[in-house]
């Protein structure tokens, strides 16, 4: 494509921050297309937030039915160069022009492995497994899960012993881990940058009056979907983080830190509909089991609205209107009591379970940290969406909270407006 | 092996193969081929020697026993020559025991699987004929719009038709936006629908075409045939994007309100219309209104009928508050809503409302709306904060209707795009009456290959959201002429260039694949047979799954090639050897089937797996042949089907399940019983429980005893 001066190139080529569904969809997307796509991911591997989720609502289908078929077509396109452990540290510049640096840290190990795991054999390091948040171990050099994209190890350079043990390197058959592999900066030059750096969960310990951390039994929604998931750390069987007996009842805390102008003064836009589906798949597992819904509002806007009602009008499910107040512990039957202020019946009600489920809020992962330069963020982090001649689109959660439904959408939309901006005449680039 | 395509066999040993199983005893099974050879890791420098032979030997095929075809692809691709994976190492040597007889076994039969599938591969034909980088765009709203202009940024020429004498669509009936930063609350957006639309037609490669409609669509992705009734009679284009939005929902699903009653009592739309003037003033006598009622009817008994609730109508209604508020500060709003539906950053809106002098929240239900004294309305309502019945006085109230997209049926006249297609002229509808489309995964993708939904045609959506909705639909309008011009298969087997072929001289044109195709890729000829449109193709199989006389397959599948995997496995007499075929959907349960393997999980050793693009693409014949042969068991691993189907190819499962008739038929012939075949609904989430599944299965076959027409 002809430049927009002469002597000053431009650059047809799109950079995707992030390597989760929304950052996947934009990249696949725009390459399908015929664009070159640079897809930078911070993490050993691809999938992001979705990968550890046990299903989807509305279908309760498992996420890795869509990510094998995207997976499939990364492998399948030269289009999209991926770059893992990596970062984007600064964008400067302007559409059809942006300088971009990228820090890649190292994995250790390179591209001459198989997954074949003899290292995991020989490594004597556990360090509990980010994948489970927590619930379960890996060796020290892991695969971060069963479908891993790329399928390759990485080392965690936080818990590994390197010089002084280094049994992985004589183990491994292909000379594929170098444990002395170096940071490296990469300049790219790009015309246009998506933003798909996804969502954390929010610090449920900040939210005192709800207990977690001090109850074993008071866990996180991401968390509790990991508790569901067939590859998790229990294999989907329920079981109480205390005392490993089953759990026969649950009360999802809707709006923990959401809506607060304490915590998030934002709603996070899907923990309704997921805590609705995490309660299905609490019946599907443990059929008599029953749960509690406490809610401020139930968000179920347009067609989900008939799944909800489906959950809803399931008579083990219960839904009280109304804000838990404190979590409580009854020290005779070892379970926790739910306070929570009734709004319909106007008195407090008490409930006791065997599991809490704290519906936490999504915070943009941008908020504590952005790249420097042309990536700018508004309030809460989130990147607004660039109008007229920008280069610069947004992405499912880097955007605002949103479900993946909507972020698949918005992916697409943000790869072609990330084509038009290359591809547009270059009379019409605003100078 | 045929001596034009000379085949090369290379077994890996890397990743616990070689500890598994005698790689040098099964080199010397692989009779008949050019080149054999064995490595430690044929993915590492090794690859090298099988691009050598290919150059060298001049191989047009290639077999490699190693990982599973779904790594590595990149490294395995040796063009010109057909590449054929066996998976030895995810479905053998990860999963089965080490140096069992029965382990070898396997490997064997998996090697000899994957040379009779080579035998039967050939390397497509791409079909690249003309093709037009061009869009046409149904509809200039808010979607239309922003589709035309991003198409034509991208490079393509593009055709924005519009029924209406003027573009704009609903833009053109709201008064203002409601705000959309976080940063600027206080300020509703003011649209200029006219410099929209001017900045829109003022790209060269944009021609508007008003007061026109579409009145047929034939061909396929790369070149459509349109024709036209208005500024233009005729067109051909590559791709087309429907965006022909929605109607407001009928007033007499709020007669319970009085709407269409009582004067004063509006809909959201007429809401905007009154807004637009300088003073908010009611219909009945033009009284500038002090207190207003806003319904924001997002009940689930209030969405007027229709299967699904507001996506936009609290917002609505707090923008509409906002109305009343700014011209006249001393009215009084109230806003009745019973869950408001802000998700995500609205949140922020609903509080700054909230926060406003004058407008008050009422949690509640409405139960009717009646006529008070002076003129006044009174609204009924049941407080469900504070449990009690309340009455509200008012001059204007404000009933916020749902959405219903042109394409629905309820509606007087749909909006179609009157494709000229066997299967018929609209695409298939969302039990909402939206345009449907794969929910979630892969949301534009329709069963009609190059014609995209937009806007609220696709899903009930703001301006903002259908803006990008646009351009999304205008981005899988460039890829599948982009596609189109490789003669490349778009979503899910993207780059796919094999088309059917049609063995037509055997065809009895029953028609049949012409009406399970998912897509409607085949229409009919004059002799009833089918005619395959290939760019609307998505090489799923299914029509090589229907074919009664088995005249379709695709240059690297087919009937015959299955088949020849089938009879490639060989079916021991004795007892403690059964056999069972296991056909996989290579979508979901093949990879399941890897993960076993990755988890070093074990199932029996007495399976053959072959992996099919789908269960749909699965012919009774295949099943019937193999327990004619002796098999003892037939497993289908594939997708949940029915109304949350998982399949990738919408129906393949259910299809599969109906054509399971005849197989059950075959078992009934040959005094056979009917659990030896069994479909075993399998997700992509079901690696845990397969190996549990599989043996249970297995040792039902077993529970059977062996197939008597084993040997026959």
């Amino acid at each position: 494509m002809a430049g927009s001066s002469p002597g000053s190139s431009t650059s047809d080529s799109i950079l995707v921050v992030g390597g989760g569904i929304a950052g996947i969809t934009a990249a696949l997307e725009a390459a399908e297309a015929g664009a070159q796509v640079f897809l930078v991911e911070k993490g050993p591997h691809l999938g992001g937030r979705v990968a550890q989720l046990a299903r989807y609502f509305p279908k309760l289908c498992p996420p890795t039915c869509g990510l094998e078929i995207n997976f499939q077509r990364l492998r399948d396109n030269p289009a999209v160069r991926l770059f893992t452990m990596a970062e984007v540290q600064e964008v400067q510049g302007r559409a059809g022009r942006y300088r971009v640096t990228v820090r890649r840290r190292p994995r250790f190990v390179n591209d001459r492995c198989t997954a074949c795991g003899a290292c995991t054999e020989v490594c004597p390091v556990s360090r509990p497994n980010p994948f489970d948040y927590g619930m379960s171990t890996t060796k020290t050099i892991f695969l971060g899960h069963e479908m891993a994209f790329p399928m390759r190890y990485a080392i965690d350079a936080d818990s590994c012993l390197f010089d002084e043990c280094a049994r992985c390197v004589g183990a491994c058959p292909y000379q594929a881990i170098d444990l002395h592999m170096g940071e490296e900066t990469i300049q790219l030059e790009v015309g246009a940058v998506i933003v798909a750096t996804g969502w954390q969960p929010y610090d449920a310990q900040a939210i005192t009056n709800l207990a977690y951390g001090h109850y074993p039994d008071v866990v996180t929604n991401v968390m509790f979907e990991r508790m569901l998931a067939d590859n998790g750390p229990t294999q989907g069987r329920l079981l109480r983080p205390s005392d490993g007996s089953p759990v026969q009842s649950v009360a999802f805390v809707q709006c923990a830190g959401s809506r607060d102008r304490l915590h998030l003064a934002y709603c996070s836009s899907i923990c309704c509909l997921a805590s609705l589906k995490e309660a299905s798949l609490l019946l599907e597992r443990n059929p008599q089991a029953r749960a509690h819904v406490f809610y401020i509002d139930l968000r179920t806007p347009g067609t989900y609205e008939a799944f909800a009602s489906t959950v809803l009008d399931d008579p083990r499910v219960r839904a009280v209107k109304g804000k838990v107040a404190d979590i409580l512990a009854d020290p005779q039957s070892g379970r926790l009591v739910v306070v929570a202020d009734d709004m319909v019946s106007g008195e407090m009600s008490r409930t006791a379970v065997d599991l809490v489920v704290l519906a936490t809020g999504m915070v943009s992962s941008l908020d504590a940290d952005r790249p420097a330069g042309a990536i700018a963020t508004e309030a809460f982090g989130f990147v607004a969406e660039e109008g007229g001649e920008g280069g610069i689109f947004a992405a499912g959660c880097a955007r605002a909270p949103m479900d993946v439904a909507s972020t698949t959408l918005e992916a697409t939309a943000a790869a072609m407006r990330a084509l038009a901006a290359v591809r547009r005449d270059p009379v019409e680039v605003g100078a | 092996m045929s001596a034009d395509r000379p085949t090369g066999v290379y077994l890996c040993r890397g990743c616990g193969i070689g500890e598994c199983l005698d790689v040098d005893a099964l080199a010397a099974a692989a009779d008949g081929a050019a080149v054999t050879r064995t490595s430690a890791a044929f993915c590492l420098e090794d690859a090298q020697l099988i691009t050598q032979d290919v150059a060298e030997q001049g191989l047009g095929s290639v077999v490699i026993a190693a990982c599973s075809p779904r790594v590595n692809r990149q490294v395995f691709n040796f063009p010109p020559a057909t590449v054929r994976r066996v998976n030895w190492r995810e479905q053998v040597a990860w999963s089965h025991p080490a140096g069992e007889p029965a382990t070898e076994e396997l490997a064997r039969d998996l090697l000899q699987m994957g040379l009779a599938s080579a035998r039967h591969t050939k390397p497509p034909t791409p079909y690249t004929p003309d093709h037009e980088r061009s869009t046409l765009v149904v509809g200039a709203g808010p979607a239309g719009l922003s589709a035309a202009l991003a198409a034509a940024e991208a490079g393509h020429a593009v055709t924005l038709v519009e029924r209406a004498p003027e573009a704009g669509g609903f833009l053109r009936r709201i008064h203002r936006g409601y705000p959309t930063r976080a940063e600027a609350l206080d300020t509703l957006v003011a649209w200029d629908t006219d410099d929209l639309v001017q900045r829109v037609t003022a790209h060269p490669r944009v021609t508007l075409l008003t007061s026109t409609t579409v009145t047929g669509i034939s061909g396929q992705p790369g070149r459509f045939r349109v024709t036209l009734e208005g500024q233009a009679s005729e067109l051909v284009v590559g791709a087309v994007v429907l965006a022909t939005g929605f109607e407001p929902v009928g007033p007499e699903h709020f007669a319970s309100y009085g709407l269409g009653r009582l004067p004063d009592v509006v809909t959201s739309v007429q809401m905007e219309e009154l807004a637009a003037a300088p003073e908010i003033r009611r219909p009945s006598d033009g009284r500038a209104v002090r207190r207003v009622v806003l319904l924001a009817c997002d009940g689930p008994a209030d969405a007027g009928n229709l299967p699904y609730g507001g996506s936009v109508a609290s917002m609505v209604a707090l923008k509409q508050a906002m109305y009343v508020r700014q011209r006249n500060p001393e009215a009084l709003v109230f806003l009745v809503y019973e869950d408001m539906q802000t998700p995500g950053l609205e949140e922020l809106y609903y509080r700054f409302v909230q926060q406003q002098r004058g407008v008050f929240m009422v949690r509640g239900h409405v139960s009717q709306v009646t006529e008070g004294g002076d003129g006044a309305l009174l609204v009924t309502a049941q407080d469900s904060v504070l449990a009690r019945e309340l009455q509200l006085e008012a001059d204007l109230v404000v009933c916020s209707v749902g959405m219903v997209p042109t394409s629905a049926a309820q509606l007087a006249a749909p909006a179609s795009p009157h494709l000229q297609y066997l299967q018929g002229e609209t695409l298939p509808l969302h039990r909402a009456g939206f345009l449907d489309s794969n929910f979630l995964c892969f949301p534009f993708e329709t069963r009609r290959t190059g014609v995209y939904a937009a806007g609220c045609v696709h899903r009930a959506q703001d301006v903002a959201a259908s803006r990008r909705d646009g351009a999304a639909a205008a981005l899988k309008a460039l890829q599948v002429v982009e596609k189109a011009s490789q003669g490349a298969a778009v979503h899910p087997r993207v780059g796919d260039l094999g088309l059917p072929e049609f063995f037509m001289q055997k065809c009895t044109a029953c028609g049949r694949c012409t009406q399970e195709c998912p897509f409607g890729a085949l229409d009919l000829d004059d002799q009833r047979h089918p005619q395959l449109n290939p760019n609307r193709c998505r090489r799923c199989g299914i029509c090589m799954g229907a074919c009664p006389v088995q005249v379709i397959s695709f240059p690297d599948y087919s009937v015959e090639m299955l088949g020849a995997m089938q009879k490639a496995v060989d079916l021991p007499e004795d007892d403690d050897r059964p056999r069972i075929l296991v056909l996989a959907c290579e979508n979901d349960a093949y990879p399941a089937l890897d993960m076993v393997g990755i988890n070093r999980r074990q199932y029996p050793a007495h399976l053959r797996v072959v992996p099919v693009r789908c269960l749909g693409s699965v012919n009774a014949v295949v099943v019937a042949d193999a327990v004619q042969r002796g098999y003892d068991g037939v497993a289908l691993l594939g997708c949940r089907s029915g109304e949350n189907y998982q399949c990738h190819f919408i129906q393949g499962s259910e299809l599969l399940g109906t054509r399971m008739s005849n197989v059950r038929e075959t078992l009934g012939r040959l005094a056979l019983e009917e659990d030896r075949v069994q479909v075993l609904e399998t997700s992509i989430a079901d690696a845990h429980r397969l190996p549990e599944v599989l043996s249970a299965f297995a040792e039902g076959v077993v529970a059977l005893g062996p197939n008597p027409m084993k040997g026959f």
